[in-house]
């Protein structure tokens, strides 16, 4: 028996579900035949992207690569002219391309959240945005990664890295590079767990196309990473656990990870950076852009696939209200940490404060406070401004001010001298950054890049959780009892292996 | 909490004797040792410049136990290569320790004190360092500030690197490229350097200057491009001050110190407990820091520098700026 025509017989089936028909779905469980019933819709929406190339998904695509490789190019006249190009000076010896580095790597937070946190608290809405939450993630750790890259001065020796003989256990960049290299581990899998039993669709869908490179690249790659799907009770309930479980860990593991990214400023000495408050300033700001970023992408896939069936603007508003509550939680964090430090009014805390907040640095400091702090109140709280439209703009600002508030992290307490001389305090001609078109371009070739890796991710995944979409729907069309009967059932049974073996062999 | 002083003294050197014609700075900071690396008593003329203690600056050197051994060690590339700087520390330790006959731990421990009363700011200092390491202009190793007392008067402070006995560059270096001699000298590997510069965030002295361009071309050097002189510097990494680390085996004073026309700088040894200024003057260590109540910069931080300041009237030196 084939996997076709068993999907055939349970399309035909799953309409009504009378007793006989439980009474198949329990036999079929045992056989390991996939008891939820497939949702051509969901499916045809899902395979849009694979299969569908417009001539905008060209158009796009270009556009972003060519952005990109202007990036590079920059980063090559970097690497000619040495880092003082990118405008860094002993003053501002850290600058963009450490904020750069906190911003993309927190913006990966988003899929932890919606994925994660949503699948763990069984919130049903999450599903149609699962995918791209998680795709974002993924693809937007080794953007965040690559500014290391820029970031160090002798690039060429980045190996020395991952080179254990020369490891300083006690550097937090070790630290850091450990953190985040573990999140990138957990991110694959993250994103590949619930892809499991849709490479098996997609590549039903694919073979059933015009047999060309791409559905051969596929038809190896998938047979590696997804074949074994069948999706019966059993197999479904291991999937399930392992994620509960990756999502219990994922959560602990993204919040370590920007934690230990704030100790690489807050170990150290310097006013400003030593706080014991970064560490969840951090986590709540990345968690802040992470999901303004899944809105941004979701809104501009939802546009350019034509998802409106599935991504509603029910999800906007509910990712809106998350938003406005992380939003406030980190404008008021950040108000803790600039009262405690100007408060306790020590020499150099008052300093950067006064620096930051009325001094040479106000103006992107208080872009900050309108930008992320006020503006997505002001939108979230009017009805006519609560729409995907609305949100999807408050998240563009959002992200905008989040990685200015990021520059205001890092640049003025490194620009604040710390031996105090008259001579030697901070004015506008002594050590700032200064934005040169080097750093620029890299920081929107990392921005471009996140759309068009995405774009290209879903040419080959597709861009809905199918099966977790098709269990939910067959739940709330009253399966749900069934199904729980049919894991009982499942889980104290012993006799299908077997069978599950001969179907497996047969899709094989 | 501010400096506070037990007893005012006023601004008189300890057992120094300034002869006429103290011999200038160029001879003291010659760059070249002798052919065959030794100290020649030729280099120094003003033997005559003895100290009430009776110590002549020959006898620092002496007692420092600096033979031309070391030097010559250091001139014939013993010290190269990454793992160069534990070989030159090594070495420099054996040999002298034969001279001195010490036993195993180092015959030195490298320190500096700066007599504030005495320094005018002309930044002599700064220039002589930036012309003998081919450094920029903005990559002042030794740095002179121009500071405020608590009557508004001004004073300055030259800042050399430190010397940490617990130096914070060096813990947070992800691969090793800072390291601490067994004589107490904080060194960059620029060969090993990847130019994250989390130390110049550490450093509570703002004495890290990195290499943001191409470095500032040298000619050929009696030492290959090592920890102890790193000249050329290279670009993209961290460089800093060195207390001129590859003179100090050939009794060669830092050129900052051997070039000060005030005498306001002295290197010292806490080991041997001497220390010698550019006219030659010999002070017995400890208790000229005692007898000067001599102070360490911004001691809050737990660094331990080996950076001695000798206050003058009403001088405030930073420390009451606790971190965070």
């Amino acid at each position: 028996m084939t996997r076709k025509q068993v999907d055939t017989m349970e399309t035909g089936t799953s309409t009504t579900m009378t007793s006989r028909t439980l009474e198949k779905s329990i036999k079929s469980a045992y056989d390991g035949v996939d008891p939820v019933p497939p949702r051509e819709d969901i499916r045809e929406a899902a395979m849009r992207p694979v299969l569908e190339t417009g001539k905008w998904w060209w158009t796009a695509v270009i556009t972003l690569g060519v952005v990109v490789i202007a990036g590079i190019v920059a980063w090559v006249m970097q690497l000619r002219d040495g880092l003082g190009s990118a405008g860094y000076n002993n003053q501002a010896f850290w600058a963009i391309y450490e904020a750069d580095l906190v911003a993309f790597i927190g913006v990966t937070y988003g899929g932890a959240v919606v994925s994660a946190v949503l699948r763990l608290t069984k919130a049903r809405w999450r599903a149609p945005l699962t995918r791209i939450a998680e795709a974002t993630a993924l693809v937007t750790l080794p953007i965040g990664m690559m500014f290391i890259i820029p970031h160090l001065g002798e690039s060429p020796r980045i190996w020395e890295l991952v080179w254990p003989p020369y490891w300083n256990l006690s550097s937090p960049i070790l630290w850091d590079f450990f953190a985040v290299s573990t999140y990138l581990l957990a991110t694959v899998v993250f994103f590949y767990l619930p892809l499991i039993p849709d490479l098996k669709i997609t590549l039903e869908r694919l073979s059933a196309g015009p047999d060309n490179l791409k559905t051969r690249i596929c038809k190896k790659l998938y047979a590696i990473v997804g074949n074994n799907w069948i999706g019966s009770i059993p197999q479904r309930r291991v999937l399930h656990g392992a994620l509960g479980l990756i999502s219990i860990m994922i959560i602990p593991m993204a919040v370590s990870v920007h934690s230990v990214l704030s100790f690489a400023f807050s170990s150290s000495s310097r006013a400003g950076y030593l706080e014991t408050i970064f560490p969840v300033l951090f986590v709540v700001g990345a968690l802040y852009s992470g999901v303004a970023l899944v809105i941004v992408m979701a809104a501009a896939f939802r546009r350019g696939y034509r998802l409106e069936r599935y991504i509603t603007e029910k999800h906007f508003v509910r990712l809106g209200f998350i938003l406005i509550a992380l939003g406030a939680t980190y404008l008021y964090l950040t108000f803790t940490e600039y009262l405690v430090d100007g408060y306790s009014g020590t020499i150099g805390n008052a300093a950067w404060v006064r620096q930051t907040i009325m001094g040479r640095y106000w103006i992107p400091f208080w872009f900050f406070v309108v930008g992320a702090g006020l503006l997505p109140l002001v939108i979230l709280a009017f009805r006519r401004t609560r729409n995907v439209k609305g949100i999807a703009t408050a998240s563009v600002i959002i992200l905008l001010a989040m990685w200015v508030k990021r520059l205001v992290i890092v640049i003025p307490p490194a620009t604040e001298p710390l031996v105090k001389s008259p001579l030697n305090v901070a004015s506008a001609n002594w050590g700032t950054f200064h934005f040169t078109w080097i750093p620029i371009t890299i920081t929107l070739a990392a921005t471009a890049a996140i759309p068009l890796l995405l774009l290209v991710v879903f040419k080959f995944f597709p861009i809905l959780p199918v099966a977790d979409m098709e269990e939910m729907a067959a739940e709330t069309e009253g399966l749900e009892e069934d199904l729980s009967t049919l894991s009982v059932m499942a889980s104290t049974g012993n006799g299908s292996s077997g069978n599950r073996k001969e179907i497996i062999h047969a899709n094989i | 909490m501010a400096f506070n002083r037990q007893k005012v003294q006023l601004p008189s050197r300890t057992g120094t004797e300034i002869t006429g014609g103290s011999c200038s700075s160029g001879e003291i900071s010659g760059l070249l040792p002798d052919q065959d690396g030794t100290y020649t008593d030729s280099m120094h003329p003003d033997k005559s410049s003895e100290s009430r203690e009776g110590i002549s600056r020959r006898h620092f050197l002496e007692r420092a136990g600096v033979v031309g051994i070391a030097g010559a060690l250091v001139g014939t590339g013993v010290l190269e290569g990454v793992g160069g700087h534990k070989a030159g520390a090594v070495t420099t330790t054996t040999s002298a320790s034969q001279a001195t006959g010490a036993s195993s731990k180092p015959a030195h421990q490298w320190c500096m004190v700066i007599d504030l009363r005495y320094c005018n700011g002309c930044k002599v200092c700064t220039q002589a360092c930036q012309t003998a390491h081919y450094l920029h202009k903005d990559q002042t190793w030794i740095d002179v500030f121009t500071m405020k007392n608590a009557s508004g008067n001004t004073y300055y402070m030259p800042r050399p690197c430190m010397m940490c006995e617990d130096p914070p560059c060096v813990q947070v270096c992800p691969v090793k490229a800072n390291f601490r001699t067994d004589e107490g000298l904080v060194l960059v590997n620029q060969s090993r350097c990847i130019g994250t510069r989390i130390c110049m965030n550490a450093c509570p002295y703002q004495a890290r200057y990195f290499n943001w361009g191409p470095a500032k071309s040298a000619p050929r050097q009696p030492f290959p491009q090592e920890p102890e002189w790193p000249v050329p510097q290279v670009e993209g990494t961290v460089g800093k001050c060195i207390f001129c680390a590859a003179m100090l085996p050939m009794g060669k004073i830092p050129e900052c110190v051997g070039n000060c026309p005030m005498d306001a700088l002295y290197m010292g040894d806490l080991e041997t407990d001497v220390a010698v200024n550019a006219s030659g003057q010999v002070i017995k260590l400890s208790a000229f820091l005692a007898n000067n109540d001599a102070v360490k910069f911004k001691e809050s931080y737990g660094t331990h520098p080996r950076v001695f300041y000798i206050l003058g009237h009403d001088q405030d030196l930073d420390n009451d700026e606790e971190a965070g």
